[in-house]
């Protein structure tokens, strides 16, 4: 039995080696399909032209308007989730009783679990026609009413990560501080906050590699009219958006046209990526200052 | 089973004011169970232990003792090598155990750790039933028989650890349940099954109150007839009362190591008459 | 002074009221969103809506090829992801914690974690379905989503690991056992409950999954429960967006009875979840 060990170690590693060999398929695939489209149409004209119709029948292969689509549901959801959700993480790191924190913890965590076609549901079908009585002018397929559910589904993230963070500055900070005669809040804000300052960014900047990779919402209820526009009571595409489109069709293999979603994918998978390194090297550095 | 609770002979005063026995013979003629030459141990670039060379003796009873964080405990570990698992640590010099250099490259680690057997500081029993804790021991290292030995084995086991009566009708409850002496006696039950020749004991009473420590001192001295033990303890009146041998540690180095009522009555060295006299510790 | 202790005082009482109300504003939200849902779909809901299949008429539409969809697609998913994903945990966290080759993997796994889940959809379609011939399968599905899933499993299965107390490894090696027969016989007992609550938790978000399986091709339009692990699905988060995105209220509602299920699936896995982890610590380590 003893003589199998080293086959046992080797045969773990194996499974952990996979997932290098994960990413390495990932960046494989998508750089393999990109290549072949970069090849038909220039880079800059992909990353900088301001039309994207690669299905009509003049097709134009500039991506921005996905980009801008993308930035502008994620701003929204953003103008939401970062505020409200620092908010909550300083309530339930600093005020909350154990109670109270208790119930509510769980109440977030189902909030962050409900899977996100629900989300898109609730955002076209509840959201989009409640704003519809209060701004006019909004239309059916809009950026306002997915970039305010996707907040809602972010929060709790931010909330999470920023309390997290909040947790891991010493109690002698704030004693210090109340000993002067500050009051919570103005402990918190400047005292806690600021000590925690680069967990929290860390959390923001994974929120918004979540949003900008979010898929269901946006394509339920944002539309598929690439636009470039900062407006968001129109309806627009996002990345995420366009490649379920190009999905759902019957776009067949091996054509440009099916090309673009690899090509989109990477721009997307480039972005997320960078995002979450940044992420990951702040929360190291936020590690190394506290221990 | 008749132990003697107090110590036999004629107690002696010393400088410490600790009482010791007078025993006999003094160095023992037999070659040494362990022999230490040189040895240096590394926790990454920092050296934790210097120099250290040292003779244990069979069936005896040897106590390392010293101030805190000077490398006992250490140095006990290096002994079955326990420090392996812990990564960055580096070993030099020699670690002979009948003969046999315990570092040599190609040594079987694991029959090593059955061979010299440990209890710990604060008892860690497994989350398992009493009889399954002692019978572990048995069925990693392909010693269980038939369930009748096994459980004979067992019972063997805890008879010598002196905890059979308390638990014989108790075998198949958890082990988390009983008490902390009950618990550091199946530790040393469960050590025990595998017929180790050393026994390596790190402060295994300092967690227990002073009735459950008396009976680990009583079982030490009984012990001590089959095995050969070393036991690390911060507590001098316990080394003073349970070893033979006594070695005393300082930052890492070995200082003197003699028979235990010289250390306590007569040391040769100023540091060691300084630390059991309480004047730093 | 005296005055400015009060206005710091009442900013303190200001701020704290504000807190609470975003927190009360975000556990409305989810509140509506049960409300909405629950009043779009109730209606929709019976036994015939869970065994029925696809129909022109929304009334008479069902989910149950939907359902058996993904039952096939999550089953092919855990037998994948269990074995890799906890196998690499127990390698990570026991065996390989200082080596370089050990550090990479890790801040590999924590990056995959955070990679948007329609990217998985593609690395599906390019490996499974097309270099592997899988064609758009449940069998490309199931793999796609362990892929997934796998650095979910691999963190909380390393954490459960991480939990074990190191004088249990300890006393194991004390008694001459080795490192296999020490993670086999005592980490991975202990362990187990903290595995499997994970494990729950990472196939219950796969259930929740569209983006990627749309893109490796499980289409809407199938009307069959998957026959064989090769053959064509759907699931049923899907059949709920290809219900969302018709215009006639009916399917509306046909898309709300979904969710309805579908949540009710995710709280009883979740609500397992949470029982199995009550339960062991109860019976647990002291």
């Amino acid at each position: 039995m003893k003589r199998f060990e080293p086959a046992i170690e080797w045969a773990l590693f194996s499974c952990a080696a996979l997932s290098v060999a994960t990413t390495a398929g990932i960046i494989l695939v998508l750089a393999v399909e990109t290549w072949e489209f970069l090849r038909a149409v220039p880079l800059l004209d992909f990353l900088f032209g301001t039309e994207w119709t690669p299905l009509f029948a003049t097709p134009r292969f500039g991506v921005l308007p996905l980009v801008v689509g993308t930035l502008l549901v994620s701003s929204i959801a953003m103008l939401v989730a970062l505020p409200f959700g620092l908010l909550s993480a300083i309530y339930l790191s600093e005020y909350a009783r154990p109670g109270v924190r208790r119930g509510v913890k769980p109440v977030l965590e189902v909030l962050a679990g409900v899977p996100t076609v629900v989300y898109g549901y609730f955002a076209l079908l509840f959201v989009t026609p409640l704003l519809q009585r209060v701004i006019p002018g909004l239309a059916g397929f809009n950026a306002l009413g997915p970039g305010i559910v996707m907040g809602i589904m972010i929060l709790p993230l931010v909330s999470s990560l920023s309390e997290d963070a909040m947790q891991g500055v010493p109690r002698g900070l704030r004693e210090g501080s109340y000993a002067l005669g500050a009051t919570k809040m103005q402990t918190s804000l400047k005292v806690v906050v600021p000590a925690a300052f680069s967990g929290i960014t860390a959390a923001f900047i994974l929120a918004v590699s979540r949003a900008i990779g979010e898929t269901m919402i946006v394509a339920i209820a944002a539309g598929q009219q690439p636009r470039l526009t900062g407006n968001p009571l129109v309806p627009i595409e996002t990345m995420t958006a366009y490649i379920v489109q190009v999905s759902l069709g019957d776009t067949p293999q091996g054509t440009l046209e099916y090309r673009t979603i690899f090509a989109v994918g990477m721009l997307l998978f480039l972005g997320t990526f960078v995002l979450n390194l940044i992420s990951a090297w702040l929360r190291e550095r936020y590690r190394e200052e506290y221990s | 089973m008749s132990t003697p609770s107090r110590p036999l002979g004629p107690s002696m005063p010393s400088l410490s004011g600790i009482a010791t026995r007078d025993r006999t013979p003094t160095v023992p003629s037999q070659p040494p169970k362990i022999a230490v030459d040189g040895l240096n141990f590394f926790y990454g670039d920092v050296r934790a232990l210097q120099d250290i060379s040292v003779n244990i003796h069979p069936n005896l009873v040897t106590a390392f003792i010293g101030p805190s964080g000077c490398g006992k405990s250490t140095f006990l570990r290096t002994l079955n090598r326990m420090n392996d698992i812990i990564p960055g640590t580096r070993v030099e010099g020699q670690v002979l155990i009948d003969g046999e250099d315990i570092y040599a490259p190609g040594t079987d680690v694991v029959q090593l750790r059955r061979r010299v057997g440990m209890v710990f500081q604060k008892s860690n029993p497994f989350p398992k039933s009493v009889f399954e804790n002692v019978a572990y021991g048995l069925r990693i290292n392909g010693m269980a028989g038939t369930r009748s030995e096994v459980a004979g084995r067992v019972e063997e086991s805890l008879k010598a650890a002196a905890l059979w009566d308390e638990v014989k009708d108790r075998l198949q409850e958890s082990a988390l349940a009983m008490s902390g002496g009950q618990q550091q006696r199946l530790c040393i039950a469960r050590a025990l099954a595998v017929r180790p020749d050393i026994l390596l004991m790190d402060e295994p009473a300092s967690a227990l109150d002073p009735i459950a420590t008396q009976r680990i001192e009583e079982l030490i001295y009984v012990l001590k007839r089959d095995y050969t033990i070393v036991i690390v303890t911060h507590n001098m009146q316990q080394a003073a009362r349970v070893s033979d041998f006594t070695a005393f540690f300082w930052l890492g180095k070995l200082v003197e190591h003699d028979r235990t009522d010289k250390i306590f009555t007569a040391p040769s060295e100023k540091l060691t008459e300084d630390y059991v006299t309480g004047r730093f510790g | 002074m005296i005055s400015g202790t009060a206005r710091r005082r009442a900013q303190d009482l200001a701020f704290q009221t504000v807190a609470l109300l975003v927190l009360c504003l975000a556990l409305g939200a989810l509140a509506a969103l049960i409300i909405d849902v629950w009043q779009d779909g109730a209606s929709r809901l019976s036994l015939d809506f869970v065994r029925g299949f696809p129909s022109r008429r929304a009334e008479q539409a069902g989910i149950w090829h939907a359902l058996m969809g993904s039952v096939s697609v999550i089953a092919v998913t855990t037998v994948i992801a269990v074995p890799l994903g906890v196998g690499a945990a127990i390698y990570l966290e026991e065996y390989g914690t200082r080596s370089r080759a050990a550090k990479l993997i890790e801040i590999n796994i924590t990056n995959l974690a955070a990679v948007p889940s329609i990217i998985y959809g593609l690395l599906g379609l390019g490996l499974f379905v097309r270099m592997l011939a899988m064609g758009r399968s449940v069998m490309a599905g199931g793999a796609t989503l362990a892929l997934l899933a796998l650095p979910v499993v691999i963190l909380s299965t390393r954490e459960a690991l991480r939990a074990v107390p190191m004088s249990l490894r300890e006393g194991s090696y004390a008694l001459g056992a080795t490192k296999w027969q020490t993670i086999w016989n005592q980490v991975i007992p202990v362990a187990m409950p903290g595995i499997l609550t994970g494990l729950i938790l990472a196939l219950s978000r796969a259930i929740g999954e569209t983006a990627p399986l749309i893109t490796i091709g499980a289409v809407t339009f199938v009307s069959f429960a998957p026959d064989s692990l090769w053959s064509p699905f759907t699931v049923l988060p899907i059949q709920i967006f290809n219900w969302v995105s018709r215009p006639q209220v009916e399917f509306q509602a046909n898309a709300a009875a979904g969710i309805i299920i579908l949540l009710l699936l995710l709280l009883t896995m979740n609500a397992l979840a949470i029982w199995l982890r009550d339960r062991y610590q109860k019976r647990g380590l002291l």
